[in-house]
């Protein structure tokens, strides 16, 4: 029982940096129809920049705080290229996308290396339900669920998230509002860098990241996504729950080799399911 | 307030608006008909400066806000988000100055926009731009899709709007009994030119106007 404990809540705190990816994607692609693969990229960014801090530079708190912000600059930057330009088709932004996080990745490897790197995050173990679990962990889970509430505020109560919404629901009508439908698709990108961001900054203490951790990173906050229909933040923090906890029950169970494999494997069955029974609501 | 001159739209080689020049003073009320594909929308949405013109000029003096054809709701939003976003432009979150021209608006606040009858989303649409605070109201297709019933209750607030607020209106409308009926003055467009303007009553009396674009309407009745 200790033992499952152990795998569920490892399993929710890498599904929670998996969601907090993945809600990157959806808030991307609400509002600008674009896919963003620099996703898994900004990750990594500011994981490395959040240890790169924390090494006698920056206090913890504040190192990661910045770092996380940081990452919404370069989210910012990211959607600059992607979007900059008027009229770009979204499966331009995509490809340029893809493009920019290559490039993210020879930065990463510029400034600090090809070696993993694991900043320093909270020590120590709590008990869960009788089993030994890791602080680090469990704050993942902490802040992933608080960083979803704030979004769900931001979305339904402020000015500048209804803007957003607008944005995504009516991009014609928002234009007739005098909402500039290209700037909000900006603030749409800077959002997925701090979100994308607080996942590397959070998971990195207790799994080690290296530049090329931004391919596996994306196609799960990916996967996520999809499981929300690239439009639901909080489906999507199901999908990033059920895909981390698959893996690491795949991973404690059976072996580390397959945890990617099965838990993808396991998005698949749950999204031809969920294909077909909105197949059978539309008949209706 | 409006002064349009020369106004040449095209959109790639196909030329939309041909040499359009209109006005519409302060606290006028123009109608703007003609059949489809004349330009009426084209020249609506450059007047609201989503299109941009190939030459001439739009002058305004004053704000500007659209109520657009086929009323373009954030349907999965409320009402009263959906007003509070027409105020985006001026940062305007005043509701209760709506709320007091269109009182139905404000039983309906919490429902979900999308889920409205088409005169309650038309009612939310002229809402929703005067949250802008408009000079003029540029209104595409007021009547479209909407029972005679809701025209009318429309076309009541649009006239108190004008009366009470001074709010300009110019008016692109299929129906040219209402449209002639609300608006003083008109303008019919053909092919992107201005082929006939002056004032409703003569407009409808006209047998050149009367047979080119709305064929035999010898029940036409024009508000005196």
């Amino acid at each position: 029982m200790t033992e499952f404990v152990t795998y569920l809540v490892s399993g929710i705190a890498l599904g929670s940096s998996f969601a907090l990816i993945g809600s990157g994607f959806v808030v991307v692609h609400r509002v600008t129809r674009v896919v963003n693969f620099a996703q898994g990229s900004l990750a990594v960014f500011g994981a490395m920049l959040s240890a790169w801090l924390l090494a006698d530079r920056l206090p913890h708190g504040l190192g990661e705080v910045v770092a996380v912000l940081v990452s919404g600059l370069a989210g910012l930057l990211v959607g600059l290229v992607a979007i900059g330009k008027r009229g770009t088709p979204p499966l331009i932004s995509l490809i340029v996308t893809l493009g920019v996080s290559m490039l993210f990745a020879a930065l990463i490897i510029w400034l600090w290396g090809q070696d993993p790197v694991a900043p320093p995050g909270l020590d120590g173990f709590a008990t869960v339900f009788g089993a030994e679990v890791e602080r680090q962990r469990l704050l993942v889970v902490v802040v992933t669920l608080s960083a979803f509430a704030v979004l769900a505020l931001f979305f339904s109560r402020t000015y500048l998230g209804k803007a957003l919404t607008a944005s995504a629901s009516n991009p014609h009508a928002a234009r007739l509002v005098g909402i500039d439908v290209r700037r909000m698709g900006l603030v749409a990108f800077a959002l997925s860098g701090v979100l994308g961001g607080l996942a590397g900054v959070l998971l990195a203490p207790s799994t080690a990241l290296s530049f090329y951790s931004d391919l596996p990173m994306a196609l799960s906050g990916f996967a996520a996504a999809v499981f929300g229909g690239l439009v639901s933040p909080l489906r999507t923090l199901l999908g990033g729950l059920a895909l981390g906890v698959a893996g690491q029950l795949t991973a404690g169970y059976w072996s580390g080799s397959y945890q990617t494999e099965v838990a993808l494997l396991l998005m698949l069955v749950i999204m031809i399911a969920r294909s077909r029974s909105f197949t059978q609501e539309e008949a209706k | 307030m409006l002064h349009i001159d020369d106004l040449v739209v095209r959109y790639g080689s196909a030329v939309a608006l041909d040499g359009v020049s209109l006005e519409v003073g302060a606290g006028e009320m123009v109608a703007l008909v003609g059949p489809n594909g004349a330009g009426k929308s084209t020249l609506i949405n450059t007047v609201s400066g989503l299109l941009q013109p190939t030459s001439g000029t739009v002058a305004l003096e004053g704000r500007v806000a659209q109520v657009p054809e086929g009323r373009q709701m954030f349907p999965d939003m409320s009402v009263e988000d959906n007003l509070l976003l027409g105020g985006w432009s001026i940062r305007n979150k005043q509701l209760d100055e709506v709320f007091d021209l269109l009182p139905d608006l404000a039983g309906m606040r919490r429902r979900n926009a999308g889920r409205l009858s088409g005169g309650q989303q038309q009612m939310v649409a002229v809402g929703r731009a005067l949250m802008a605070r408009p000079d003029l109201l540029a209104i595409d297709e007021l009547s479209l899709g909407l029972a005679p019933i809701v025209v009318a209750e429309l076309a009541e607030h649009l006239r108190y709007l004008n009366t009470e607020r001074g709010t300009a209106v110019l008016l692109v409308e299929q129906e040219v009994a209402l449209a002639f009926d609300l608006c003083a003055r008109a303008c019919v467009l053909e092919a992107g030119r201005v082929v006939a303007s002056g004032p409703s009553t003569a407009l409808a009396k006209s047998d050149a106007v009367r047979k080119a674009y709305f064929g035999d309407l010898a029940d036409l009745e024009v508000a005196p």
